[in-house]
Parts: C-alpha cells; structure tokens; sequence
C-alpha cells in the first residue's frame, strides 16, 4: 500500500522551484501552483522556504495557502476525484450524485478512502454547465455523470492502480 | 483526396467523449480504404448536438450529431463523408442552417467552432489581428472614443461602461499601468468565457494589446480560474504563437509599441472574480476586498492604474475596432448596446452558448432556443446571473434581455448564465444553499456577509424544519437586508437576492412542515 513516490517531498526539489518563480511580481501563488503540481499538495515543511524567498512572514504564507481552496495541506489519494455543487449541476440531479459518491465511497468531502485511492473534493462550478452533473479527475472533465457513471469512473481508477503496480 | 472531417475539442466536448471519436474515426476509415483528415474545431456551442461531426464540402460544413463511438460504424457505412444528402439518423444538414444557429448575432463569437483555436493563419482568414492593425494606426483617445461610441458595458455583470473605465485608466499619469483580464468565471450557469480561451484564445489577446495601446499600458495580466487547466493551456499556447509573430510583446507589427502579456491561475475562490480580490491574489495575497474608492482604475495592481475587465468585454473590442462602433451600438436596445453571449445551461433541452442582441424576452431564450427542459418536466424557476442573481418565476419570464429591464424586476443579467430548474426544485433548499455558498466563499473581510451568510443558513434550516416560520422568516428578511445594504462587496451585498427572489416567489415551499399556530 505504501507508494513511495508520494510518500515525501524533496526539499532540494522544492527549493528549485521556489527559485524559478520567485522573482516575478506577485510570485505566491505561481509558486504554491508549481509546487502542488509537483508533489499533489503544500507540506507545511514548503512554507518556511517560501517565506525566505519572499521576504515575508511564515503567517502571511500559510494565511494564503489556507484562504484558497485549491491548495491541499494534507497528501491526498491517488486520485483527486472532485465533484460539481453548484446550481446547474443541482438542476441536472447533483445532489443525487454527491449523495451517492460519499455513501459509495464511504468518505465525505475532503476525505480520502481508505484504500488511499480517491480522495473526494466539492468544486463550484467547472464550465460545463450545459451538460452535468460534472465530474473532475485530474484534467479531464465528465459529463453527464449519474451514479452508475460514477461508479464506472471509480472502478477505472481503482483498477488503473494495479496495472501502475503490477 | 483527403476529406476534412472537423471534431470539437472544448471541454464540454471531450467531456462528452470527442477525443476518443477523433482518435478512433481515422483509423475505422482506413480499414474502409477512405481517408479522412481530422480537424480539431472549438465547437459551436450548440452542447445537445455534442460531439458534433462536420464535414467540409464545397457547398458549406455538414453537421452530425450527438455522435458516440458506437455511432461511428453507420456513420462511415452511410457515407457520412459525402455530407450533402447523406440519409443517417444523425445528420443536422449544413450547420450554419440549424436555426439555433442561424437565428443568432454572433458578433463576439463569429469564429466559434469554426476555426481551430490554436492556427493563427484561421483567425488571420476571419478577420483575426485587423482590429488590432487598425488600433496601431489611431491615437490611444481615439480607441478610447470607439469603445465609448459602441456603448459596450461591462460584461462582468456589473455593466459599467467599458469606454469610460478605460478613459480614467488613460488620463491618470503613471510610468506602469496595466491591463487585467478577470478570467475568474466561476458563477454556476456561464462557460462563455472559457469558450473565448479555449476555443478564440487570439482574440482575447487581440482585445487586451488593443486595450494597451488606448490607455497606455505595456503589462497585461489574464487571471483564469484553476477549474479550466485547457483554456490556461490553450492561452499560454496562443500567447507563445503571438509573440513569435510580432503580434504581441516587443515591437507589435513593427510600430515600436510594446505588451507583455502572462496568464495567472487562480486557486479555487469564487472572491477572486470580484475585482479588487483578484487583484490582492494577483498580487500574491488572500483574495481579501478592498473598499473602494479608491477605484483600481487610479490605485489598482501594484498600486498602479489598472484597467479590470471581464473576458467578454476585451472579446468585444477587436469587432469594434475592426467593422467601427456603429456597427456594435446597431444592435440592441436602449442603454444596453451590442449583443450578450447567453449561456443555457441546468436543466435544458438545448443547451449551449446564444449570442443575441439585447431585447428578446427570458421566455424566447429558453424556449425558443432552449427548448424547454431536458427532462421534459414542467420548467418552475431560473436563475440568472450566476449564484448571486435572482430566480424568477414563470410572471417574469417575459422580462426583455436588457440590464435595466433586469433591473426593474428585482434581478440582473450579470455574465448572461440562465439556469432552469424543473418543477422537482424546492425553492427553499435552492435558498439555503445561495447562504451556505456564500459562507464557503465570503472572503471573511467584512461582518454582514461573514457571519451574515452562517446566521442565513441557521434560519433557513428553522424555517425548513417548521419551527417558528413566521418569525423566522421576519429575521431572514431582516438579515437580507443587513447583508443588503452592510456588505462591502457584491458576494455578501447580492446574496440575498436569490434567497429573497425564493422567498417572495415560491413563498409555499417555506412552509412545506409550518405547522399551523393556534
């Protein structure tokens, strides 16, 4: 179960990436995107780095990373499975859908189940309001997602582990 | 001979599966000894009909769809190829004659699923880059007149007339002004925006370097919100081109003229598209708000004069400059110049994006072009204008598409998203939820909409639950109005428009467990 890929982050790593954005106007938020994109969330252990970088307090840094919801603090499951809230996915049966996905997963938002696979996230709205309830993995957004659909999703990512293990 | 077959490559259409039929479709032909060419389009927006299939001909593009891959064995069996005349239970005959989309003014989105977003030669062929070359050659006040002449306000949702934003921003002296794009579309109901940058990126580009030359700034910024990672992509893929064409950055065509432009992503707060918080995140803050005055026109990024517009807005301005201000103030009715992208989303049976000149009624909209629900259920209520807008009911639904028509009735257009719900919806679950995303989004700076919006959904919950329903539905209005009139910004001060939109309206579904008092 354990994927030592995942497990940790580098601070040599982090410290490159630091360096590289650091120097643009308003470099914050550049940075803690280039840094979750590299390691799926923000460890605590980033945010002194980036204070020194910045010149600005360890306070003002975490005070950002915990004012946006995008940014994780906590290392999330192997897939990040986030799904529409807002009106025109309700209109369209969402409240079904997130009532099906915590029951099914067993988890509520922001948790991870506990074979470490997905963790479920809400998101408000991803622009495909035409054709939900919407399902996010990764990039790639789904469509018209009911609960059978969402099983489907589920069950390709689940099974997507074992073919990267095996 | 190769024959061109177009497939979409928006969000909505790869959602719906476009890019495994662009991958699959090819190879299928080949077995049959035919060989197609696969374009990747934007898409039309006409989202029922996705993934739509056209093929090129002669006699214009014929359309099909919703295509699935199961579809794809009949369709290459019926010599879909052929496109004029071809008898398959999918074919929509030439696509610019489906009157969804015939019967609209794309002004804005006149390249919308024509072209392919990333080929600077497609919008080079439908008048891409000839607003920015005839910008090159006025006077900064003189773009600034033309934008003031085509009565563009800003699409945002707020209306503000674009032309005299940009006027403060060119008469205020500084050594750095900048250009912002707010491309945090996140109210539930709108993708026009994401359209623009995913499916016309140049475009955008094209309307903020024009915006540059009016008031006199070199750096331009495009804050896009981290839910569409292919509008960021597409974006940076465009910029990268522009440049190295001359038509961005040092030197624009050899004018001497400068604009730098870089995309920003935001992280997932719905703050952010008010502008002064988008400007605090640009800066590498909390999306806090600031008060206002002063206006980020004078003191805005870094302190320094800032022209914030909406996407639609700068989307807007390379038609103005390219066919003149007369020909975008022709269109629409009273103060409200030009056409609005209307997006259709929830449940609809037709679904998409409808550019239309201002004036057509909510009820046109969304029968004529929606087509009613999706579901077929009898349509009870809309919200339009995103999660802070009012939901009306079936005696407003002739309301004409006018921002001060909107206005008279207690609602607003805001960005253009209209989304129905059918006759399933309880109105006071719809109103909890208005409070329970505001507590979620509030970016706390301010009291009544902090603990105003945690206070609203505690109410609202009495009042659901039966107790007390009178008295507490006396304290929701109070507390709207406190919210109303004692936020500092429009995320606390317009919540309680659809919660009092819901009240007023669909006042029985407050009282589904009142018990009777004696």
């Amino acid at each position: 179960m354990v994927t030592p890929e995942s497990a940790g982050w580098e601070p040599s790593v982090a410290q490159a990436i630091i360096d590289e954005y650091k120097s643009k106007p308003g470099a914050l938020l550049p940075i803690l995107h280039a840094l979750q994109d590299r390691f799926d969330w923000i460890p605590d252990g980033v945010i002194p780095m980036i204070a020194q970088a910045l010149q600005v307090t360890r306070a003002e840094v975490h005070g950002v990373v915990s004012f946006y919801h995008h940014f994780r603090t906590h290392e999330p499951g192997r897939h990040v499975v986030e799904v529409c809230r807002a009106e025109a996915c309700q209109a369209r049966g969402a409240r079904a859908l997130e009532a099906h996905a915590k029951a099914s997963l067993g988890v509520d938002y922001h948790q991870t189940t506990a074979d470490n696979n997905i963790t479920l996230e809400p998101v408000y709205c991803l622009g495909n309001c035409a054709c939900g309830p919407s399902v996010r993995v990764g990039d790639e957004i789904h469509a018209n997602v009911d609960a059978a659909e969402f099983d489907a999703l589920v069950d390709a990512l689940r099974t997507e582990r074992v073919e990267v293990l095996g | 001979m190769s024959i061109r077959i177009y497939v979409p490559s928006d969000t909505t259409a790869r959602a719906l599966g476009a890019d495994r039929i662009a991958a699959a479709l090819p190879k299928l032909a080949a077995e049959q000894g035919v060989e197609l060419e696969i374009r990747r389009n934007g898409t039309r927006g006409l989202y029922w009909l996705e993934p739509l299939l056209e093929v090129e001909t002669e006699s214009g593009r014929y359309g099909f769809g919703p295509v699935k891959l199961r579809d794809l064995d009949s369709l290459l069996a019926a010599k879909f190829w052929l496109g004029e005349g071809v008898e398959h239970p999918l074919a929509l005959g030439l696509v610019e004659e489906i009157p969804y989309l015939k019967k609209q003014q794309r002004l804005t989105f006149a390249r919308l699923g024509i072209t392919d977003p990333l080929s600077l030669d497609d919008y080079q062929a439908h008048n891409g880059f000839k607003g920015l070359r005839n910008a090159l050659a006025l006077s900064g006040q003189a773009i600034v007149d033309a934008v003031k002449e085509s009565g563009l306000r800003g699409r945002g949702g707020a209306a503000f007339p674009t032309g005299i934003k940009w006027q403060t921003v060119a008469d205020a002296p500084a050594a750095q002004k900048y250009i912002v794009c707010n491309a945090d579309e996140g109210d539930s109901g709108t993708f026009a925006d994401r359209l623009v940058m995913e499916c016309d990126p140049f475009m955008l580009i094209e309307g903020m370097t024009i915006a540059g030359l009016a008031v006199g700034a070199t750096q331009g910024y495009i804050y896009c919100r981290s839910e569409y990672p292919l509008a960021v992509k597409n974006l940076n893929a465009a910029i990268e081109t522009a440049v190295a064409n001359q038509l961005l950055g040092e030197d624009i065509l050899g004018s001497g003229r400068s604009f730098q432009l870089e995309v920003r992503m935001g992280a997932g707060a719905y703050i952010c598209g008010e502008e002064t918080s988008l400007l605090e995140s640009l800066e590498g803050k909390r999306g806090l708000v600031r008060a206002k005055p002063p206006l980020p026109a004078l003191v805005g990024l870094f302190g320094q004069p800032t022209v914030v517009n909406n996407v639609l807005s700068l989307a807007a301005v390379p038609f103005i400059l390219d066919q003149g201000a007369q020909a975008y103030a022709d269109c629409g009715m009273g103060r409200s110049r030009g056409t609005l992208p209307f997006q259709l989303a929830g449940n609809v049976k037709q679904g998409g994006l409808v550019e239309l000149a201002f004036g057509p009624s909510l009820r046109e909209l969304m029968f004529d072009f929606g087509g009613g629900t999706f579901n077929r259920r009898p349509l009870r209520a809309v919200q339009v204008g995103g999660p802070l807008g009012a939901y009306l009911p079936e005696s407003q639904w002739d309301t004409p598409l006018d921002y001060e028509e909107f206005a008279k009735v207690g609602a607003v257009l805001g960005h253009g998203g209209v989304v129905m719900f059918d006759d399933s919806v309880d109105m006071s679950e719809q109103a909890r939820f208005s409070m329970e995303f505001c507590v979620a989004e509030s970016c706390g700076k301010c009291t009544p909409c902090r603990i105003g919006s945690t206070r609203g959904v505690e109410v609202i919950d009495r009042i659901r639950a039966g107790q007390n329903v009178d008295n507490n539905l006396a304290l929701l209005a109070d507390l709207c109005d406190t919210m109303l009139v004692g936020s500092l910004c429009a995320m606390g001060g317009m919540t309680p428009i659809p919660v009092q939109s819901a009240v007023k309206h669909f006042a029985e579904d407050f009282r589904t467990n009142a018990v009777e008092e004696a």
